[in-house]
């Protein structure tokens, strides 16, 4: 009896032992990994790297926008645009009040008191209490400023000299100066300055809406004002949805498409229904080789067949989802219950009506809910193979930012995706339940 | 039961059948019908049509598998080349699997009811994961390269926010099926939030945890070849170089195309494997 005891204990406590060991071992391995990786990615190097003024421009532009005021120093005009963009340029008659012109000389107030002043060729900067810095564009550019610790950051060359304060910024070269002044919020969203509906308040709108005069004479104000807004210049909301549907059609058409080319070649690849070895046996090496190409390679390879847009995208998720689908679908059948297909069998059944009433019933939730879940998260692969093929939400983002300029669009966009994203996670899971518990 | 009663259900049998074959039918017509005239709409806003582009998918394959045979010799030498970016791409995916699932497993002890350390905020946590999940990981690692600059930490960051969405759905589901007894002797003994988790948690769910992180981490390294073709680096971003090369070079491109596949393929292997073990425990 004692021996065993002591047996027993000295085996528990080798067994113990070892567990603590591994309990040691395992996070010094991830550790170990983890310094390998830090030196492999040259993490040390990654601080100088990093753009962090990059990272301001971009958070600031994520949430407000800036208003160019720009002179043309060749020809003497002066223009007023929103984020320098040709489309949202004032109209002369329009100007906003924060600009007062009158011809030669133009002030442009900016916030806490700031105010910059245009006088022909020659600029004025002034900062309340701080004094006023001279600008004079010639041959070069002369900066006069009234004292050394004037509060503002000055990047200054002979051709090129650029004021900045919290309030905004100034560039001034030989051929224009352009004022920037910061404004919160995305510009335009809804109206675009070509609309009359634009510089009017939620309520002016509801109200041009409901009861003011016609403003074209031909149609509502209801109907023009929502084709003001589909047809917005700057944000083109109608392209944006489009985009979007073009993103859900990809993930629709290549996850069903999928699944239809899957379920035949499951019945083959699964034990219990293969006709022969053979077959089976090469139908799950063509599966295996499906999924091993990986999205990324059909992707390439079918663009270069289809060229870019939304079909391409299509076919890509259709291609690797065969492979996965195939795989699963051949699982759900192989696990399938023998003994409602011999009942259907016992009572005179032919072969297509022992799979419509032994088989489907069976593996349908199964295959439904793997369609579904396959339907959620081909919407997010989407946006990625859009961007790769040319089609959809993802190819609008990844143009946004390429100009590394529209970030208000970017955030826009991303908004718009994980919205998409999470609304069909909705309906999927919706669906789920409605066609397969039957609630 | 009397036979006029047992017609009675008879009939109504029969036409429940009736109409519930109308439904499923009428369900299939809108279905296909919405499937034909999405076809014909993806298809209209293609740059090549279909029927047209069918007769050449199997061109570039074709170039792609004359050359590399052509220039067999070659091969090895790309992929020796092409390896160091190999690597990379698994040490991505990899290093943003590792970060992911450690962020998931908090996420989701947050999301259990009964588990998490403020119970008030499980709904909170339910919502950051949904929208981690959500953000498909192009989307953080292009705004990511703009700031960091391309190279392999935006492709980390970007695959490790994604995954740690996605795994602490799928943790806190296994979590929600946690045995709470072990916890409780634990509290009974005085112990604290993180030993309650550690001791009595973990444990029941290590297996689960680790066959969930493992299918991750092959998801991950197609994620990680995908975001390199956009330009974080790796064995997409040769790719994408190889391929711009064009005619002439695809030897380079068909070497890569073999070590990606291989890579896929071995890594999926070694994983069911180890799954395997996991869910059926060691051979004897």
């Amino acid at each position: 009896m004692s021996t065993l005891t002591a047996a027993t204990e000295a085996h528990v406590l080798r067994l113990m032992r070892r567990k603590s060991r591994v309990a040691l071992a395992v996070p010094a391995l991830i550790l170990a990994y983890l310094v390998y990786v830090f030196f492999a990615f040259d993490l040390g190097g990654l601080a100088q790297r990093a753009r962090m003024d990059n990272a301001r421009i971009l958070l600031a532009d994520m949430v407000s926008y800036k208003t160019h005021v720009t002179r043309d120093n060749r020809r003497g005009t002066l223009s007023v645009s929103i984020e320098g963009n040709n489309r949202a340029t004032y109209s002369p008659d329009s100007i906003p009040d924060w600009i007062l012109t009158d011809g030669e000389q133009t002030r442009i107030l900016l916030g806490g008191g700031q105010v910059v002043t245009y006088d022909g060729p020659r600029v004025l900067f002034d900062i309340p209490d701080h004094g006023t810095a001279r600008l004079d564009v010639g041959e070069t550019i002369a900066l006069d400023l009234p004292s050394a610790d004037w509060p503002a950051s000055i990047n200054a060359s002979d051709s090129r000299v650029t004021i900045t304060t919290d309030e905004g910024r100034l560039t001034v070269t030989r051929a224009r100066t352009e004022t920037l002044r910061y404004f919160w919020g995305w510009e335009l969203f809804f109206f675009d300055l070509n609309s009359p509906f634009s510089g009017m308040s939620a309520i002016q709108v509801i109200a041009t809406v409901l009861a003011g005069e016609r403003i074209q004479p031909d149609r509502s104000n209801l109907s023009l004002a929502i084709s003001d807004f589909w047809n917005n210049g700057i944000w083109r909301h109608g392209e944006v949805l489009w985009a979007m549907f073009e993103t859900v059609l990809m993930a629709f058409l290549g996850t069903f498409g999928a699944a239809f080319v899957a379920l035949p070649l499951a019945f083959l690849a699964a034990q219990n229904f293969a006709p022969s070895r053979w077959l089976r046996f090469a139908v799950r090496r063509v599966l295996d080789f499906v999924r091993g190409v990986d999205a990324l390679i059909f992707t390439i390879i079918l663009s270069r067949a289809f060229g870019p847009g939304p079909l391409t995208g299509a076919l890509a998720i259709l291609l690797t989802d065969s492979g996965s689908f195939g795989k699963l679908f051949s699982e759900a059948l192989e696990n399938v219950d023998k003994r409602p297909i011999e009942g259907v069998q016992s009572t005179g059944a032919n072969a297509v009506q022992r799979y419509r009433f032994g088989v489907i019933p069976q593996v349908m939730p199964v295959f439904l809910s793997q369609l579904l879940y396959f339907l959620e998260s081909n919407t997010r692969s989407a946006t990625i193979i859009g961007a790769i093929v040319g089609g959809g939400i993802g190819l609008l983002l990844t143009q946004a930012i390429q100009t590394t300029q529209d970030w208000e669009k970017v955030s826009y966009y991303i908004l718009l995706i994980v919205v998409m994203v999470v609304a069909m996670d909705s309906l999927s899971g919706w669906l789920r339940r409605k066609l397969i518990r039957g609630e | 039961m009397s036979a006029p009663a047992l017609a009675h259900v008879q009939t109504e049998y029969l036409a429940l059948t009736r109409r519930r074959r109308i439904y499923g039918g009428l369900l299939l017509v809108v279905f296909v019908a919405m499937f034909i005239s999405g076809f014909r709409i993806a298809d209209s806003r293609n740059a090549g049509s279909f029927w047209q582009g069918l007769h050449q998918i199997g061109d570039f394959p074709a170039d792609l598998i004359r050359e590399a045979v052509e220039k067999a010799a070659n091969l090895p030498g790309h992929m020796i080349r092409a390896f160091p970016a190999l690597v990379e791409t698994l040490n991505i995916a990899l290093v943003a699997t590792l970060l992911g699932c450690i962020l998931g497993l908090l996420l989701s002890l947050a999301a259990t009811r009964g588990l998490a350390y403020w119970p008030r905020l499980v709904p909170v946590a339910r919502r950051v994961s949904d929208v981690f999940r959500a953000i498909p990981e192009i989307v953080i690692a292009l705004v990511l390269i703009f700031v960091l600059g391309g190279g392999p930490v935006p492709a980390v960051i970007a695959i490790a926010i994604h995954t740690a969405g996605a795994m602490g759905k799928l943790f806190s589901e296994v979590n929600e099926n946690v045995d709470l007894k072990p916890v409780e002797g634990l509290a009974s003994v005085g112990a604290n939030w993180s030993q309650r988790m550690w001791l009595g948690v973990i444990p029941q769910v290590a297996p689960n945890y680790m066959s969930y992180s493992l299918l991750r981490l092959e998801i991950n390294i197609r994620a990680s070849a995908i975001l390199g073709f956009v330009g974080a680096g790796g064995i997409g971003y040769e790719l994408r170089n190889a391929m711009t090369f064009g005619q002439g070079k695809f030897d380079q491109a068909a070497a890569i195309f073999l070590l990606l596949f291989a890579t896929i393929v071995l890594v999926d292997q070694l994983s069911a494997s180890l799954r395997h073990r996991l869910t059926h425990g060691a051979p004897a």
